[in-house]
Protein backbone atom coordinates (compact mmCIF):
# COMPACT_ATOMS: atom_id res chain seq x y z
CA UNK A 1 0.00 0.00 0.00
CA UNK A 2 1.20 3.05 -0.71
CA UNK A 3 0.50 6.45 1.38
CA UNK A 4 -1.77 8.73 -0.46
CA UNK A 5 0.92 11.88 -1.60
CA UNK A 6 -2.31 14.96 -1.21
CA UNK A 7 -2.47 13.95 2.69
CA UNK A 8 0.58 12.32 3.58
CA UNK A 9 1.87 16.49 2.01
CA UNK A 10 -1.13 18.85 3.52
CA UNK A 11 0.15 16.87 6.41
CA UNK A 12 3.72 17.72 6.28
CA UNK A 13 2.75 21.40 5.12
CA UNK A 14 0.54 21.71 8.18
CA UNK A 15 3.43 20.13 10.67
CA UNK A 16 5.43 22.85 9.04
CA UNK A 17 3.37 25.61 9.77
CA UNK A 18 3.33 24.30 13.27
CA UNK A 19 7.43 24.36 13.55
CA UNK A 20 7.62 27.87 12.15
CA UNK A 21 4.89 29.09 14.17
CA UNK A 22 5.76 27.59 18.06
CA UNK A 23 7.87 30.05 19.45
CA UNK A 24 5.00 32.23 19.69
CA UNK A 25 3.37 29.79 21.66
CA UNK A 26 5.67 27.51 23.01
CA UNK A 27 8.23 28.26 26.42
CA UNK A 28 11.57 28.45 25.77
CA UNK A 29 12.24 24.97 27.67
CA UNK A 30 10.16 23.72 24.53
CA UNK A 31 12.06 25.57 21.88
CA UNK A 32 14.91 24.13 23.37
CA UNK A 33 13.72 20.85 23.69
CA UNK A 34 12.92 21.10 20.07
CA UNK A 35 15.82 22.79 18.78
CA UNK A 36 17.62 19.61 20.21
CA UNK A 37 15.28 17.19 18.61
CA UNK A 38 15.54 18.64 15.52
CA UNK A 39 19.32 18.61 15.21
CA UNK A 40 19.33 14.99 16.84
CA UNK A 41 16.41 14.75 13.57
CA UNK A 42 19.29 15.28 11.38
CA UNK A 43 21.56 12.96 12.76
CA UNK A 44 18.83 10.06 12.17
CA UNK A 45 18.10 10.93 8.55
CA UNK A 46 21.63 11.29 7.76
CA UNK A 47 22.53 8.05 9.47
CA UNK A 48 19.18 6.39 7.34
CA UNK A 49 21.38 7.54 4.41
CA UNK A 50 23.81 5.14 5.27
CA UNK A 51 21.69 2.83 7.03
CA UNK A 52 18.37 2.38 5.39
CA UNK A 53 19.56 3.60 1.61
CA UNK A 54 23.27 1.88 1.73
CA UNK A 55 22.69 -1.04 3.48
CA UNK A 56 25.34 -0.13 6.04
CA UNK A 57 24.93 -0.87 9.81
CA UNK A 58 27.37 1.51 11.14
CA UNK A 59 28.01 2.58 14.85
CA UNK A 60 30.11 5.25 14.15
CA UNK A 61 28.31 8.19 13.61
CA UNK A 62 27.77 9.41 16.96
CA UNK A 63 31.46 9.71 16.54
CA UNK A 64 30.66 12.25 13.20
CA UNK A 65 28.41 13.89 15.21
CA UNK A 66 30.18 14.16 18.19
CA UNK A 67 33.59 15.43 16.21
CA UNK A 68 32.24 18.28 14.91
CA UNK A 69 31.49 19.70 18.55
CA UNK A 70 34.47 19.21 19.85
CA UNK A 71 36.18 20.79 16.72
CA UNK A 72 33.80 23.76 17.59
CA UNK A 73 34.87 23.88 21.16
CA UNK A 74 38.88 23.68 20.62
CA UNK A 75 38.27 26.03 17.84
CA UNK A 76 36.63 29.10 19.85
CA UNK A 77 38.55 31.74 21.52
CA UNK A 78 38.37 31.87 25.46
CA UNK A 79 37.24 35.31 25.50
CA UNK A 80 34.92 35.52 22.71
CA UNK A 81 32.38 33.24 20.27
CA UNK A 82 34.15 31.35 17.01
CA UNK A 83 33.39 32.83 13.83
CA UNK A 84 30.75 30.57 12.24
CA UNK A 85 32.66 31.39 8.45
CA UNK A 86 35.54 29.89 10.01
CA UNK A 87 34.51 27.21 12.32
CA UNK A 88 31.41 25.45 10.51
CA UNK A 89 33.63 24.80 8.17
CA UNK A 90 36.81 23.73 10.05
CA UNK A 91 34.38 21.14 11.85
CA UNK A 92 32.95 19.76 8.91
CA UNK A 93 36.16 19.50 6.88
CA UNK A 94 37.68 17.85 10.27
CA UNK A 95 34.51 15.84 10.10
CA UNK A 96 34.90 14.77 6.45
CA UNK A 97 38.13 13.31 6.85
CA UNK A 98 37.71 11.65 9.90
CA UNK A 99 34.92 9.69 7.67
CA UNK A 100 36.43 9.21 4.80
CA UNK A 101 39.54 7.54 6.44
CA UNK A 102 37.13 5.70 8.91
CA UNK A 103 35.13 4.44 5.93
CA UNK A 104 38.26 3.61 3.80
CA UNK A 105 38.84 0.78 6.06
CA UNK A 106 35.65 -0.39 7.27
CA UNK A 107 34.10 -0.37 3.79
CA UNK A 108 36.42 -3.08 3.28
CA UNK A 109 34.18 -5.62 4.99
CA UNK A 110 30.55 -6.13 5.17
CA UNK A 111 27.80 -7.31 7.56
CA UNK A 112 28.53 -7.85 11.11
CA UNK A 113 32.45 -7.32 10.26
CA UNK A 114 31.33 -3.66 9.06
CA UNK A 115 29.84 -3.30 12.30
CA UNK A 116 32.34 -4.02 14.53
CA UNK A 117 34.68 -2.49 12.78
CA UNK A 118 32.71 1.13 12.79
CA UNK A 119 32.36 0.52 16.48
CA UNK A 120 35.69 0.15 16.83
CA UNK A 121 36.36 3.07 15.10
CA UNK A 122 33.88 4.69 17.21
CA UNK A 123 35.33 3.95 20.46
CA UNK A 124 38.47 5.08 19.06
CA UNK A 125 37.55 8.58 19.01
CA UNK A 126 35.99 7.76 22.49
CA UNK A 127 38.89 6.56 24.04
CA UNK A 128 40.56 9.70 21.64
CA UNK A 129 38.87 12.48 23.75
CA UNK A 130 38.94 10.64 27.03
CA UNK A 131 42.36 9.82 27.61
CA UNK A 132 44.38 12.35 25.99
CA UNK A 133 44.45 16.17 27.69
CA UNK A 134 43.90 17.84 24.17
CA UNK A 135 40.72 18.56 25.27
CA UNK A 136 40.54 18.29 28.63
CA UNK A 137 40.29 14.29 28.65
CA UNK A 138 36.79 13.06 30.55
CA UNK A 139 36.05 16.41 32.05
CA UNK A 140 35.11 17.89 28.69
CA UNK A 141 34.91 21.49 27.83
CA UNK A 142 33.09 24.30 28.33
CA UNK A 143 31.98 26.45 25.15
CA UNK A 144 31.28 29.67 26.66
CA UNK A 145 30.47 31.58 23.90
CA UNK A 146 28.30 30.46 21.07
CA UNK A 147 29.81 30.91 17.57
CA UNK A 148 28.76 34.15 15.67
CA UNK A 149 27.57 34.90 12.62
CA UNK A 150 28.16 38.25 11.75
CA UNK A 151 28.87 39.70 8.09
CA UNK A 152 30.37 43.14 7.90
CA UNK A 153 30.40 43.98 11.50
CA UNK A 154 26.58 43.48 11.40
CA UNK A 155 25.19 40.45 14.03
CA UNK A 156 23.28 38.19 11.67
CA UNK A 157 22.03 35.74 13.91
CA UNK A 158 22.30 35.25 17.24
CA UNK A 159 22.44 31.50 18.45
CA UNK A 160 22.52 32.61 22.17
CA UNK A 161 18.90 34.02 21.57
CA UNK A 162 17.21 30.39 21.80
CA UNK A 163 14.07 31.82 19.50
CA UNK A 164 17.11 32.60 16.75
CA UNK A 165 18.83 28.95 17.67
CA UNK A 166 15.20 27.34 17.22
CA UNK A 167 14.84 28.47 14.00
CA UNK A 168 19.02 27.63 12.66
CA UNK A 169 18.12 24.22 13.81
CA UNK A 170 14.37 24.26 12.05
CA UNK A 171 16.60 25.29 9.05
CA UNK A 172 18.93 22.94 9.37
CA UNK A 173 16.45 19.98 9.33
CA UNK A 174 14.93 21.25 6.40
CA UNK A 175 18.53 21.66 4.69
CA UNK A 176 19.20 18.27 5.48
CA UNK A 177 15.82 16.35 4.32
CA UNK A 178 16.05 18.67 0.75
CA UNK A 179 19.99 17.20 0.44
CA UNK A 180 18.90 13.83 1.62
CA UNK A 181 15.80 13.69 -0.38
CA UNK A 182 17.93 14.56 -3.83
CA UNK A 183 20.35 12.64 -2.70
CA UNK A 184 18.03 9.55 -2.76
CA UNK A 185 16.19 10.03 -5.68
CA UNK A 186 19.37 11.54 -8.13
CA UNK A 187 21.67 8.87 -9.88
CA UNK A 188 23.37 8.24 -7.04
CA UNK A 189 20.93 7.22 -4.95
CA UNK A 190 19.61 4.85 -7.36
CA UNK A 191 23.31 3.50 -7.40
CA UNK A 192 23.54 3.49 -3.81
CA UNK A 193 20.56 1.49 -3.61
CA UNK A 194 21.67 -1.27 -6.21
CA UNK A 195 24.52 -1.72 -4.06
CA UNK A 196 22.55 -3.05 -1.38
CA UNK A 197 20.40 -4.60 -2.65
CA UNK A 198 22.85 -6.76 -5.12
CA UNK A 199 26.18 -6.05 -4.49
CA UNK A 200 28.03 -8.36 -6.96
CA UNK A 201 25.12 -7.33 -9.79
CA UNK A 202 26.00 -3.61 -9.23
CA UNK A 203 29.23 -3.96 -9.88
CA UNK A 204 29.02 -5.95 -12.91
CA UNK A 205 26.72 -3.21 -14.23
CA UNK A 206 29.59 -0.97 -13.81
CA UNK A 207 28.95 0.57 -10.70
CA UNK A 208 32.01 1.53 -8.37
CA UNK A 209 30.59 0.16 -5.19
CA UNK A 210 33.09 1.03 -2.81
CA UNK A 211 33.40 5.04 -4.20
CA UNK A 212 29.42 4.92 -4.15
CA UNK A 213 29.27 3.71 -0.66
CA UNK A 214 32.73 5.53 0.72
CA UNK A 215 30.86 8.78 -0.75
CA UNK A 216 27.63 8.14 1.26
CA UNK A 217 29.17 7.53 4.75
CA UNK A 218 31.02 11.25 3.98
CA UNK A 219 28.22 13.19 3.03
CA UNK A 220 26.09 11.69 6.10
CA UNK A 221 28.97 12.12 8.51
CA UNK A 222 29.17 15.71 7.37
CA UNK A 223 25.43 16.27 7.89
CA UNK A 224 25.73 15.01 11.04
CA UNK A 225 28.91 17.07 11.62
CA UNK A 226 26.37 20.02 10.86
CA UNK A 227 23.95 18.89 13.35
CA UNK A 228 26.89 18.58 16.14
CA UNK A 229 28.16 21.85 15.84
CA UNK A 230 25.15 23.17 16.46
CA UNK A 231 24.46 20.65 19.23
CA UNK A 232 27.48 21.79 20.78
CA UNK A 233 26.85 25.46 20.31
CA UNK A 234 23.35 24.70 22.22
CA UNK A 235 24.92 23.11 25.39
CA UNK A 236 27.73 25.12 25.56
CA UNK A 237 29.83 21.84 26.44
CA UNK A 238 31.24 18.97 24.88
CA UNK A 239 32.21 15.57 26.93
CA UNK A 240 33.41 12.11 25.30
CA UNK A 241 30.05 10.75 26.39
CA UNK A 242 28.88 13.19 23.03
CA UNK A 243 30.67 10.85 20.86
CA UNK A 244 30.00 7.30 22.12
CA UNK A 245 28.98 4.04 20.59
CA UNK A 246 25.98 4.83 22.94
CA UNK A 247 25.00 8.10 21.17
CA UNK A 248 25.29 6.00 17.54
CA UNK A 249 23.24 2.93 19.10
CA UNK A 250 20.80 5.88 20.03
CA UNK A 251 20.19 7.17 16.35
CA UNK A 252 20.01 3.60 15.38
CA UNK A 253 17.40 3.08 17.31
CA UNK A 254 15.58 6.42 16.35
CA UNK A 255 16.19 4.54 12.65
CA UNK A 256 14.76 1.45 13.09
CA UNK A 257 11.81 2.89 15.37
CA UNK A 258 11.17 5.81 12.43
CA UNK A 259 11.41 3.52 9.51
CA UNK A 260 14.60 2.69 7.41
CA UNK A 261 12.62 3.16 4.05
CA UNK A 262 11.91 6.99 3.74
CA UNK A 263 13.98 10.08 4.25
CA UNK A 264 11.67 11.46 6.89
CA UNK A 265 10.89 8.27 9.04
CA UNK A 266 14.32 8.56 11.04
CA UNK A 267 12.97 12.07 11.46
CA UNK A 268 9.48 11.07 13.07
CA UNK A 269 12.18 8.33 15.15
CA UNK A 270 13.94 10.94 16.72
CA UNK A 271 11.19 13.08 17.66
CA UNK A 272 9.15 10.03 18.85
CA UNK A 273 12.25 8.83 21.39
CA UNK A 274 13.15 12.24 22.37
CA UNK A 275 9.35 12.63 23.21
CA UNK A 276 9.40 9.25 24.65
CA UNK A 277 11.91 10.37 26.98
CA UNK A 278 11.06 13.27 28.08
CA UNK A 279 7.54 12.24 28.82
CA UNK A 280 8.37 9.47 30.95
CA UNK A 281 11.86 10.71 32.70
CA UNK A 282 9.31 13.88 34.33
CA UNK A 283 6.35 11.03 35.44
CA UNK A 284 8.45 8.00 36.48
CA UNK A 285 11.21 6.99 38.21
CA UNK A 286 12.93 3.86 36.56
CA UNK A 287 11.62 5.44 33.12
CA UNK A 288 14.49 3.90 30.85
CA UNK A 289 13.24 0.33 31.59
CA UNK A 290 9.36 1.47 30.64
CA UNK A 291 11.20 3.16 27.89
CA UNK A 292 12.79 0.12 26.60
CA UNK A 293 9.91 -2.38 26.71
CA UNK A 294 7.86 0.51 24.52
CA UNK A 295 10.85 0.26 21.91
CA UNK A 296 10.57 -2.79 22.33
CA UNK A 297 6.28 -3.21 21.49
CA UNK A 298 6.46 -0.72 18.60
CA UNK A 299 9.14 -2.46 16.91
CA UNK A 300 7.23 -5.20 17.48
CA UNK A 301 3.63 -4.29 16.47
CA UNK A 302 5.13 -1.79 13.48
CA UNK A 303 8.14 -3.92 11.33
CA UNK A 304 8.27 -1.22 9.41
CA UNK A 305 8.48 1.66 11.87
CA UNK A 306 6.86 4.62 12.35
CA UNK A 307 7.11 5.13 8.64
CA UNK A 308 4.63 1.89 8.48
CA UNK A 309 1.87 3.82 11.04
CA UNK A 310 1.53 6.48 8.91
CA UNK A 311 1.18 3.80 5.67
CA UNK A 312 -1.11 2.09 7.55
CA UNK A 313 -3.13 5.91 8.52
CA UNK A 314 -2.86 7.14 5.19
CA UNK A 315 -3.31 4.39 2.68
CA UNK A 316 -4.65 5.11 -0.70
CA UNK A 317 -7.24 3.22 -1.27
CA UNK A 318 -7.16 3.56 -5.20
CA UNK A 319 -3.75 2.07 -5.38
CA UNK A 320 -4.05 -1.86 -5.77
CA UNK A 321 -2.64 -3.80 -2.61
CA UNK A 322 0.33 -5.60 -2.75
CA UNK A 323 2.56 -3.15 -5.29
CA UNK A 324 6.09 -3.55 -4.80
CA UNK A 325 8.16 -0.95 -3.26
CA UNK A 326 9.60 1.77 -4.91
CA UNK A 327 13.33 0.06 -4.64
CA UNK A 328 13.98 1.33 -0.87
CA UNK A 329 13.30 -1.78 -0.01
CA UNK A 330 14.24 -3.44 3.30
CA UNK A 331 18.20 -3.08 3.80
CA UNK A 332 18.57 -6.32 5.31
CA UNK A 333 17.47 -8.42 2.52
CA UNK A 334 20.28 -11.07 1.75
CA UNK A 335 21.67 -10.40 -2.09
CA UNK A 336 21.73 -13.17 -4.54
CA UNK A 337 24.33 -14.98 -6.19
CA UNK B 1 39.64 -12.88 -40.00
CA UNK B 2 36.92 -10.82 -37.48
CA UNK B 3 38.68 -8.05 -34.81
CA UNK B 4 39.18 -9.68 -31.23
CA UNK B 5 37.40 -7.84 -28.67
CA UNK B 6 38.25 -10.35 -25.68
CA UNK B 7 41.94 -11.95 -25.16
CA UNK B 8 42.95 -14.00 -22.46
CA UNK B 9 46.49 -15.30 -21.77
CA UNK B 10 47.41 -18.00 -19.91
CA UNK B 11 45.05 -17.58 -17.09
CA UNK B 12 45.94 -19.98 -14.28
CA UNK B 13 43.83 -19.91 -11.01
CA UNK B 14 44.62 -22.08 -7.91
CA UNK B 15 42.15 -22.39 -4.94
CA UNK B 16 43.95 -24.32 -2.07
CA UNK B 17 45.44 -26.65 -3.93
CA UNK B 18 42.88 -27.18 -6.45
CA UNK B 19 44.07 -25.97 -9.99
CA UNK B 20 40.60 -24.54 -11.55
CA UNK B 21 41.82 -22.57 -14.22
CA UNK B 22 45.29 -23.64 -15.84
CA UNK B 23 47.50 -22.00 -18.39
CA UNK B 24 43.78 -21.15 -20.80
CA UNK B 25 44.23 -18.77 -23.68
CA UNK B 26 41.06 -17.39 -25.77
CA UNK B 27 39.99 -15.39 -27.75
CA UNK B 28 36.71 -13.65 -28.53
CA UNK B 29 36.39 -11.96 -31.96
CA UNK B 30 33.32 -9.68 -32.73
CA UNK B 31 30.33 -10.92 -34.44
CA UNK B 32 31.45 -14.52 -33.39
CA UNK B 33 29.93 -16.64 -30.49
CA UNK B 34 32.41 -18.73 -28.73
CA UNK B 35 31.12 -21.40 -26.60
CA UNK B 36 33.04 -22.79 -23.90
CA UNK B 37 31.77 -26.04 -22.98
CA UNK B 38 33.08 -28.58 -20.72
CA UNK B 39 32.11 -31.58 -18.08
CA UNK B 40 31.06 -30.31 -14.15
CA UNK B 41 34.15 -28.84 -12.21
CA UNK B 42 36.14 -28.00 -15.62
CA UNK B 43 36.62 -24.49 -15.25
CA UNK B 44 34.19 -23.07 -16.46
CA UNK B 45 32.70 -20.59 -14.09
CA UNK B 46 36.10 -19.46 -12.75
CA UNK B 47 36.69 -18.93 -16.55
CA UNK B 48 34.03 -16.36 -16.90
CA UNK B 49 34.75 -15.02 -13.13
CA UNK B 50 38.33 -14.41 -14.24
CA UNK B 51 37.25 -12.78 -17.59
CA UNK B 52 34.75 -10.27 -15.32
CA UNK B 53 37.43 -9.55 -12.60
CA UNK B 54 35.62 -11.25 -9.75
CA UNK B 55 38.49 -13.22 -9.27
CA UNK B 56 41.88 -12.40 -10.32
CA UNK B 57 44.04 -14.50 -11.24
CA UNK B 58 47.18 -16.25 -9.89
CA UNK B 59 48.91 -15.57 -13.38
CA UNK B 60 47.73 -14.78 -17.10
CA UNK B 61 46.68 -11.52 -18.82
CA UNK B 62 43.11 -10.30 -19.86
CA UNK B 63 42.82 -7.71 -22.91
CA UNK B 64 39.78 -5.84 -23.59
CA UNK B 65 39.62 -4.40 -27.08
CA UNK B 66 43.45 -4.34 -26.73
CA UNK B 67 43.44 -2.91 -23.23
CA UNK B 68 45.12 -4.74 -20.48
CA UNK B 69 42.58 -5.00 -17.79
CA UNK B 70 43.74 -7.73 -15.78
CA UNK B 71 44.53 -5.49 -12.77
CA UNK B 72 41.20 -4.10 -13.54
CA UNK B 73 38.19 -4.47 -10.99
CA UNK B 74 34.85 -5.96 -12.44
CA UNK B 75 33.21 -1.91 -12.64
CA UNK B 76 36.35 -0.64 -14.37
CA UNK B 77 35.71 -4.09 -16.87
CA UNK B 78 32.24 -3.43 -17.28
CA UNK B 79 32.61 0.20 -18.03
CA UNK B 80 35.23 -0.57 -20.74
CA UNK B 81 32.45 -2.62 -22.46
CA UNK B 82 32.53 -6.05 -20.53
CA UNK B 83 29.21 -7.32 -19.60
CA UNK B 84 28.14 -10.72 -17.98
CA UNK B 85 25.21 -12.34 -16.57
CA UNK B 86 24.93 -14.84 -14.67
CA UNK B 87 23.79 -18.74 -14.08
CA UNK B 88 21.73 -17.71 -11.15
CA UNK B 89 19.49 -14.89 -11.99
CA UNK B 90 20.96 -11.61 -10.48
CA UNK B 91 17.86 -9.21 -10.89
CA UNK B 92 16.07 -6.62 -8.65
CA UNK B 93 13.18 -8.22 -7.83
CA UNK B 94 11.51 -5.53 -5.84
CA UNK B 95 11.40 -3.38 -8.79
CA UNK B 96 9.80 -3.59 -12.27
CA UNK B 97 11.53 -4.64 -15.41
CA UNK B 98 12.25 -1.37 -16.55
CA UNK B 99 13.90 -0.07 -13.43
CA UNK B 100 16.24 -2.87 -13.94
CA UNK B 101 17.52 -2.02 -17.18
CA UNK B 102 17.26 1.52 -16.60
CA UNK B 103 19.71 1.00 -13.61
CA UNK B 104 21.78 -0.93 -16.11
CA UNK B 105 22.00 1.86 -18.69
CA UNK B 106 22.56 4.27 -15.92
CA UNK B 107 25.45 2.41 -14.90
CA UNK B 108 27.28 3.01 -18.67
CA UNK B 109 26.08 7.15 -18.51
CA UNK B 110 28.23 10.24 -17.58
CA UNK B 111 25.93 10.99 -15.65
CA UNK B 112 25.97 7.73 -13.73
CA UNK B 113 26.49 8.94 -10.18
CA UNK B 114 25.21 12.35 -10.39
CA UNK B 115 23.38 13.98 -6.80
CA UNK B 116 21.09 15.81 -8.03
CA UNK B 117 17.88 14.75 -10.73
CA UNK B 118 15.42 12.50 -10.94
CA UNK B 119 17.54 8.94 -11.60
CA UNK B 120 13.91 7.91 -13.09
CA UNK B 121 13.39 11.04 -15.53
CA UNK B 122 16.70 10.80 -17.98
CA UNK B 123 15.18 10.62 -21.60
CA UNK B 124 18.73 9.09 -23.07
CA UNK B 125 19.02 6.31 -20.11
CA UNK B 126 15.60 5.39 -20.61
CA UNK B 127 16.21 4.91 -24.45
CA UNK B 128 18.59 2.91 -23.79
CA UNK B 129 16.90 0.84 -21.12
CA UNK B 130 13.30 0.79 -23.67
CA UNK B 131 16.17 -0.14 -26.87
CA UNK B 132 17.56 -3.38 -24.61
CA UNK B 133 14.18 -4.49 -23.48
CA UNK B 134 13.06 -5.04 -26.68
CA UNK B 135 16.36 -6.21 -28.51
CA UNK B 136 15.87 -8.80 -25.38
CA UNK B 137 12.16 -9.16 -26.00
CA UNK B 138 10.48 -8.11 -23.08
CA UNK B 139 9.42 -4.45 -23.68
CA UNK B 140 5.65 -5.76 -23.29
CA UNK B 141 6.74 -6.65 -19.58
CA UNK B 142 8.59 -3.18 -19.17
CA UNK B 143 6.02 -2.37 -16.07
CA UNK B 144 5.88 -5.83 -14.59
CA UNK B 145 7.17 -6.34 -11.11
CA UNK B 146 10.64 -8.16 -12.05
CA UNK B 147 9.98 -11.04 -9.30
CA UNK B 148 6.54 -11.67 -11.31
CA UNK B 149 8.06 -12.01 -14.34
CA UNK B 150 8.13 -16.61 -15.31
CA UNK B 151 11.54 -18.26 -14.77
CA UNK B 152 12.12 -17.58 -19.07
CA UNK B 153 11.80 -13.82 -18.43
CA UNK B 154 14.03 -13.31 -16.05
CA UNK B 155 16.35 -15.03 -18.23
CA UNK B 156 15.42 -12.36 -20.43
CA UNK B 157 15.57 -9.75 -18.24
CA UNK B 158 19.00 -10.87 -17.27
CA UNK B 159 20.04 -10.10 -20.58
CA UNK B 160 18.52 -7.20 -21.09
CA UNK B 161 20.31 -5.49 -18.40
CA UNK B 162 23.22 -6.28 -20.12
CA UNK B 163 22.60 -5.19 -23.09
CA UNK B 164 21.50 -2.19 -21.61
CA UNK B 165 25.42 -1.51 -20.49
CA UNK B 166 25.80 -1.23 -24.58
CA UNK B 167 28.64 -4.18 -24.59
CA UNK B 168 31.27 -4.65 -27.12
CA UNK B 169 31.54 -8.17 -25.26
CA UNK B 170 28.97 -10.66 -23.47
CA UNK B 171 30.29 -13.36 -21.38
CA UNK B 172 27.15 -15.45 -20.69
CA UNK B 173 27.06 -18.00 -18.16
CA UNK B 174 24.40 -20.91 -18.89
CA UNK B 175 21.82 -18.41 -20.35
CA UNK B 176 19.69 -21.36 -20.67
CA UNK B 177 19.63 -22.50 -17.13
CA UNK B 178 16.64 -23.91 -15.66
CA UNK B 179 14.80 -23.32 -18.86
CA UNK B 180 12.26 -25.77 -20.47
CA UNK B 181 11.98 -26.56 -24.18
CA UNK B 182 9.85 -23.55 -25.54
CA UNK B 183 11.70 -21.59 -23.73
CA UNK B 184 15.17 -22.66 -24.84
CA UNK B 185 14.36 -21.98 -28.26
CA UNK B 186 13.33 -18.47 -27.82
CA UNK B 187 16.55 -18.01 -26.00
CA UNK B 188 18.40 -19.58 -28.46
CA UNK B 189 17.22 -17.74 -30.87
CA UNK B 190 17.99 -14.35 -28.75
CA UNK B 191 21.72 -15.46 -28.01
CA UNK B 192 22.14 -15.54 -32.11
CA UNK B 193 21.21 -12.39 -32.75
CA UNK B 194 23.27 -10.49 -30.24
CA UNK B 195 26.90 -12.20 -31.93
CA UNK B 196 26.09 -8.99 -34.59
CA UNK B 197 28.40 -5.94 -34.11
CA UNK B 198 29.40 -7.78 -30.45
CA UNK B 199 31.57 -10.78 -29.29
CA UNK B 200 30.33 -13.20 -27.05
CA UNK B 201 31.69 -15.96 -25.13
CA UNK B 202 28.63 -18.61 -24.30
CA UNK B 203 29.36 -21.14 -20.95
CA UNK B 204 26.53 -23.72 -21.86
CA UNK B 205 25.63 -27.05 -20.70
CA UNK B 206 23.09 -27.48 -23.36
CA UNK B 207 25.16 -29.31 -26.44
CA UNK B 208 22.03 -28.62 -29.06
CA UNK B 209 22.46 -25.32 -27.68
CA UNK B 210 25.92 -25.41 -28.41
CA UNK B 211 26.50 -26.36 -31.62
CA UNK B 212 23.44 -24.46 -32.83
CA UNK B 213 25.17 -21.30 -32.01
CA UNK B 214 29.13 -21.35 -32.00
CA UNK B 215 31.44 -20.16 -34.80
CA UNK B 216 33.88 -21.59 -32.21
CA UNK B 217 34.41 -23.73 -29.32
CA UNK B 218 37.11 -24.51 -26.78
CA UNK B 219 36.16 -27.89 -24.51
CA UNK B 220 38.01 -27.85 -20.87
CA UNK B 221 38.24 -30.95 -18.91
CA UNK B 222 40.31 -30.48 -15.37
CA UNK B 223 40.70 -26.49 -15.76
CA UNK B 224 43.00 -27.13 -19.06
CA UNK B 225 41.64 -26.44 -22.82
CA UNK B 226 41.60 -29.88 -24.39
CA UNK B 227 40.29 -28.70 -27.98
CA UNK B 228 39.70 -25.98 -29.65
CA UNK B 229 38.33 -24.49 -33.31
CA UNK B 230 35.18 -24.99 -35.51
CA UNK B 231 32.10 -27.10 -34.04
CA UNK B 232 32.69 -29.77 -36.74
CA UNK B 233 36.69 -29.82 -35.71
CA UNK B 234 35.79 -30.14 -32.04
CA UNK B 235 33.05 -33.18 -32.33
CA UNK B 236 36.24 -35.58 -34.52
CA UNK B 237 38.36 -34.27 -31.33
CA UNK B 238 39.31 -37.55 -30.01
CA UNK B 239 40.35 -36.00 -26.80
CA UNK B 240 36.82 -34.54 -26.08
CA UNK B 241 35.52 -37.65 -26.65
CA UNK B 242 37.53 -39.30 -23.77
CA UNK B 243 36.38 -35.92 -21.91
CA UNK B 244 32.83 -36.51 -22.25
CA UNK B 245 32.13 -39.73 -22.89
CA UNK B 246 35.08 -42.04 -20.77
CA UNK B 247 38.61 -43.55 -22.22
CA UNK B 248 36.43 -47.14 -22.71
CA UNK B 249 34.44 -45.66 -24.96
CA UNK B 250 37.40 -45.23 -27.87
Amino acid sequence: MKASPALARALLAALLIAALLLPMIAPTYYLQFFAKAMLLAIVAASLNLVVGFGGMVSLCHGAFFGLAGYVLALASPSSSGASLWTSLPLALLVVAVAAALVGALALRTRGIYFIMATLAFGEMFFYFFHDTRVANGSDGIYIYFEPEIVIAGWRLVDLGNKTSFYYVALASLLLAIIVISTLVRSPFGAALMAARDNEQRARSLGFPVFRIRLTAFVLAAVLAGIAGYFSASQFGFVAPQTLGWHVSATLLIMVVLGGMKSVLGPVFGAFALLGLEEILKSNIEHWKLIEGVIVIALVFMLPGGLQHLAQLVFADRRAPAGQPGSGASSAGRQHHG
Amino acid sequence: MADIVLSARHLTKRFGGLIAVSDVSIDVHRDEIHAVIGPNGAGKSTLVNLLSGEITPGDGSVHLAGEDMTARSPDQRARAGLGRSYQKTTIFPDVSVFANARLAAQARSPKALRFFGDASRDPVINAHATAALSEAGIAAHADTPARHLSHGGQRQLEIAMVLATAPSILLLDEPLAGMGPAEAQDMIALVSRLRNGRGILLVEHDMDAVFALADRLTVMADGHVIATGTPAQVRADPAVRVAYLGEDCL
